[in-house]
This record gives C-alpha cells, structure tokens and sequence, in this order.
C-alpha cells in the first residue's frame, strides 16, 4: 500500500474555549490536487498549521508521508512545503538569496541552485531575483512567497489562498507551473476563496464548516450529487407554484431553478404551459462549486 | 563541503551573520563609534583624577571595560533584535517551517551573536589601541571572558527575543535590565571605590563579573579573582541555556 502523502486523525485543537477543529479524519494520496474549502473562520488554516507544525494539536495525530508531524517532525517537514496566507517576508536580503537560505535550512546545498534557478524562472521572478524583498511590488512579493515554499522541492506542497490579490497574470502562470508539479508527482491541497480554481484544478474537495469536514468526494461526485444543473428562465408572468420548490433564485421575472435531472426540464415546460406563462428566455447552466458550496455550507458563506 | 546534515544550522548562522553585516553602519561601526566618545569624553575628564589599579592609567583601564560592555550589548541585541523583527514581521514562520532542531535554532543564533559581539570588540581594540598603550597580561582570559561574556548575553536576547511581543517590551527590557546591569558593572569604575553596600550589591550583578573577569586579562589585576568570575559566568550561561532550551523545545510563544 502506498503512503498516503497526508493522513490526518481525530485531530482536535482547542483555543482557549473556542473549538477551532473538532475530529478531523482525512487522508490526502499522493499525487492528488486536492482542494480545502470553507468560509472564514472555518478551521482551514488551522489544519494546515497544525500539518506544518507551528501548531500543537489538542488530540489525533498527523503524518505528511508516513512521518508524524510532531513526533518525527524534521522528516514531515523535509516533505512539506507550506506557502503561509500571509504576505510575510524577510527584508535584509534579494529573492534568490532568501530561496537559497530557505533551501539550505533544509541541507540543500549548491546542488540545488538549478531548481532554485527554475524556480524563479517558472514564477516569473527572474528580472527581480537580485532585487531586494522589500523593494518588490504586493504580486511579486507574493510570487517570492510560493517560490520560498518550493525552494526544497517537497512531494507535499501546500498553498494557503495563493492567488489572494493577485492579478490574473500570476494566477495563469502560477496554476501552470502547479499543474506541472502535480503532473511530475507533488500532492498539492490548495485552499482558495475562488471557488472557480477550486472547480478546475482540485480532482477532490473537502468543505469545512465551524471546524468540521461536512463535505468530501470528487470534485465531479459532488458537483453531481449536490447541484446537477440549473434552468434559468425569462419568463412573461410569475412562476407556477408548482415549480417553486426548484426555485433557487427569483428576481423580477428572472428566475434560476436547480435540477436534479434533466427530466426536469420538461415537468419545468409542462409545468409553464399549463400555467398560460410564456417563455422568453432560456439557458441550461452547469452548477458549479459555489452552488455546491453554498447549498453545504449555507448561503452568506464565503469560500 | 559542509553536509546535508549540517547545513540546515550553518545557513541560519551564515544568514544570521549576513544580518548584521548588510546593516554593519548600524551594528558594527555604531557601537564603535558610542564607545569611543565614552571613552574621549570619561578619559578627558576622569585621567588626570582617578586611577583604579597602579601603573594603570584612567584611559587604559577604561578600555577593556567599554570594549566587554559594548560586546555584551550587541550579543543581546543580535539575538533579540533578530527574532522580535521576524515575529512582528511574520517571517519567522520561514524557519518554524524547516527541520531545524530547536537545538540547531539555538546554535545558529548563538553563534551569530557571538561574531557580532566579538567583532565589535575587535573593533574597539583595534580603534582604541592608537590612543593609548593596552599591556595584554593573559590573552587566554581575554578570550575566554570574551566569548562566554557573548554567549551569556547571545542567549539573553534568545529569552528576550522569544518572550517579547512587541517592540517596545523589547525596549523595555534593553533599557531596564541590560544597560542598567552593564552600567553599574564597574565599566567606569572599580566597585572597591563604592561604599560597602554598593560593593555587596555589585556582586550580584553577574556582569561585574564578566568585566572584572575580562579586565584581568590586560592588567593582570582584578577586584575578584578570574576563576570566581569564570565561575559566576559559566553558572549563569548553564541556567539561561537551559531556560532557552525549555523555551525553545516547549514552542513557548512560537508555536500555539
């Protein structure tokens, strides 16, 4: 049996009084893109810092490759590359000497400067790579950031809201070189405020609500199960009561309604015909994850 | 070739030193400079009216005690001021990240302090010996004050740098623990000029004993003996290593 890149156990953690993770179990495989939702205040964060270490749990266990986070920790370590939220960085020093330092905590030496080099040059730093961290524009600093956390290659890459403020640009050129990590065999588990990303990367989800997981399959499994599509209808009247139980949304004559099957859309029509309503417009919509999303974790949530 | 094994605490040392170094106006040739106009302004005023040990003149003996003071401000302030900056910048979490030990935290930081306070000393020497003839009684004293004076205060500024939040409570402990304990040291003076109760308190002072220890080493004379003082010294520095130890291990104020 392979080891799973990140298996996560009954991991609790207390804050005081507040109950930021309450039993998590999860196990990410390797070379999955896997990808961590839910609103703020959800406990993503946390799991993630309690996978990096900067943070004890209160209970359960945590392995990245097979090495517990807290017992074997330099070994988990040496496979994890975490790119924190925050845009931290360190102002005494130029790009490519900050990345050669943080792949040397990690006992990489000179061997590993044409990574490093490939590094810069995949995010697209390299005209700054000899620029001070503090003279470098939000989106640069923010390029730097993941390129720290890629600077010893590990199998595990781990990337909290990466693409928070950053213009489309960036999120192009960073999803492609991610992807290409993934394609060579990283694990990659992503938590993202853009639900779109989410949709195309992630070939698995897991929704966190209040610190619980309420939600985990395939991206596909759940785009399937929760939302099917939508029928979006311009309509000459008012809707039938008969269909308002697929109402998903209703503003002036515009209305959505959620399908569970595309039979429906025929009851929709028949269900309209008897009602004298005439149609003026129609779409047939996929849902997407901010559908599944919000039908989870409840709408006035924001990933 | 430095292995893998080892090159996670040899970076953070090398990028510690590399620290200061980028900023050594500040580092280096500011505490230099501080101790030089101590050392014009005490000499002009003090040479011709005071004179501690015979054959010793006011300047000469004045040298020894800036040099240790200021070596043992800049071991502090290396340390302390290294990991206050990365935690209110946020940039330490780049090496909570790594599989650095909390041993090898320790010796990377430490050993940087020790360069930094050392090389300001250095300095001072190099600077001061142009003005006034400094006799070297016993070099293996000087060197051993030297570093374990360093190392003493590198691990101070280990606790101060992990127990502080913000930078004034960093000042704070700069202004009211260390340049109090460094200055009623016997920098300027030597404490048998006090009277009795400032003597006894003094002798509490474990700086005291890291100048009186130092001192011994170019003049050969001493209001304690060195071995008292290398005892005090290493006595202190085994209980703040520990302290820094059990910090460091338990993640105290580093990791939640």
């Amino acid at each position: 049996m392979v080891t799973p890149a990140v298996s996560i156990e009954s991991i609790q953690k207390q804050f005081g009084k507040l109950n930021a993770l309450k039993g998590i179990d999860l196990t990410i495989e390797q070379g999955e893109f896997f990808g961590l939702l839910g609103p703020n205040g959800a406990g993503k964060s946390t799991l993630i810092n309690l996978m990096a270490g900067l943070l004890k749990p209160t209970h359960g266990q945590i392995k990245v490759m097979g090495h517990d986070v807290q017992k074997d920790y330099q070994q988990s370590r040496q496979n994890l590359g975490v790119v924190p939220q925050e845009l931290v960085f360190d102002p005494f020093f130029n790009v490519r000497e900050m990345l050669r330092f943080q792949a040397g905590y990690f006992g990489r030496g000179p061997e590993n400067d044409a990574w490093v080099d490939e590094v810069i040059e995949s995010l697209g730093l390299a005209d700054k790579a000899n620029t001070n961290m503090r003279r470098l524009s939000g989106g640069m600093k923010r390029r730097a950031l993941i390129a720290q956390a890629l600077a010893h290659k590990p199998p595990v890459i781990v990337l909290d809201e990466p693409t928070a403020g950053v213009d489309v640009e960036l999120r192009q050129m960073l999803w492609d070189f991610i992807k290409r990590l993934n394609r060579d065999g990283h694990t990659i588990i992503l938590t993202t405020h853009y639900l779109e990303e989410a949709e195309t990367l992630c070939g698995r989800v897991a929704m966190m609500k209040a610190g619980e997981i309420v939600a985990l399959d395939t991206t596909e499994n759940m785009l399937r199960q929760f939302a099917g599509k939508n029928l979006c209808l311009k309509l000459k009247g008012s809707l039938p009561a008969s269909l308002l139980p697929m109402l998903k949304h209703g503003e002036n004559n515009l209305f959505t309604l959620g399908l569970n099957e595309l039979g429906q859309v025929e009851y929709a029509l028949s269900e309209l015909r008897k009602a004298h309503v005439d149609v003026e417009d129609m779409q047939l919509i996929e849902a997407d994850l901010e559908d599944v999303f919000l039908s989870i974790v409840g709408k006035g949530s924001s990933a | 070739m430095i292995s893998a094994q080892y090159r996670g605490v040899w970076t953070l040392f090398k990028k510690e030193v590399w620290r200061f170094w980028r900023v050594a106006f500040q580092t280096l040739a500011s505490p230099v400079l501080t101790a030089l106009l101590y050392l014009l302004i005490f000499s002009h005023v003090l040479e011709d009216r005071v004179q501690v040990y015979e054959d010793v003149p006011y300047t000469a003996f004045l040298i020894p005690g800036l040099m240790m003071m200021s070596m043992l401000q800049n071991a502090f302030a290396n340390t302390s001021s290294s990991l206050i900056q990365s935690k209110v910048m946020g940039n330490l979490v780049f090496i909570l990240l790594t599989p650095l030990s909390y041993l090898q935290l320790f010796i990377a930081f430490l050993g940087a302090s020790i360069i930094r306070g050392l090389a300001v000393g250095l300095a001072i020497f190099l600077v001061s010996v142009w003005f006034v003839h400094l006799p070297i009684a016993n070099l293996a004293w000087i060197l051993v004050f030297a570093l374990f004076g360093c190392a003493l205060l590198g691990t101070f500024g280990v606790i101060a740098g992990i127990w502080a939040e913000k930078f004034d409570q960093m000042a704070a402990f700069q202004n009211f623990v260390i340049m109090p304990l460094t200055f009623l040291s016997g920098v300027f003076y030597s404490i048998h000029s006090l009277p009795g109760f400032w003597q006894t308190v003094s002798k509490f002072n474990p700086f005291f004993y890291m100048i009186d220890g130092f001192r011994y080493g170019f003049f050969g004379k001493s209001d304690v003996s060195p071995w008292l003082s290398l005892v005090v010294v290493m006595a202190f520095l085994v209980l703040l290593t520990w302290v820094t130890l059990k910090m460091l291990k338990s993640g105290y104020k580093l990791r939640g």
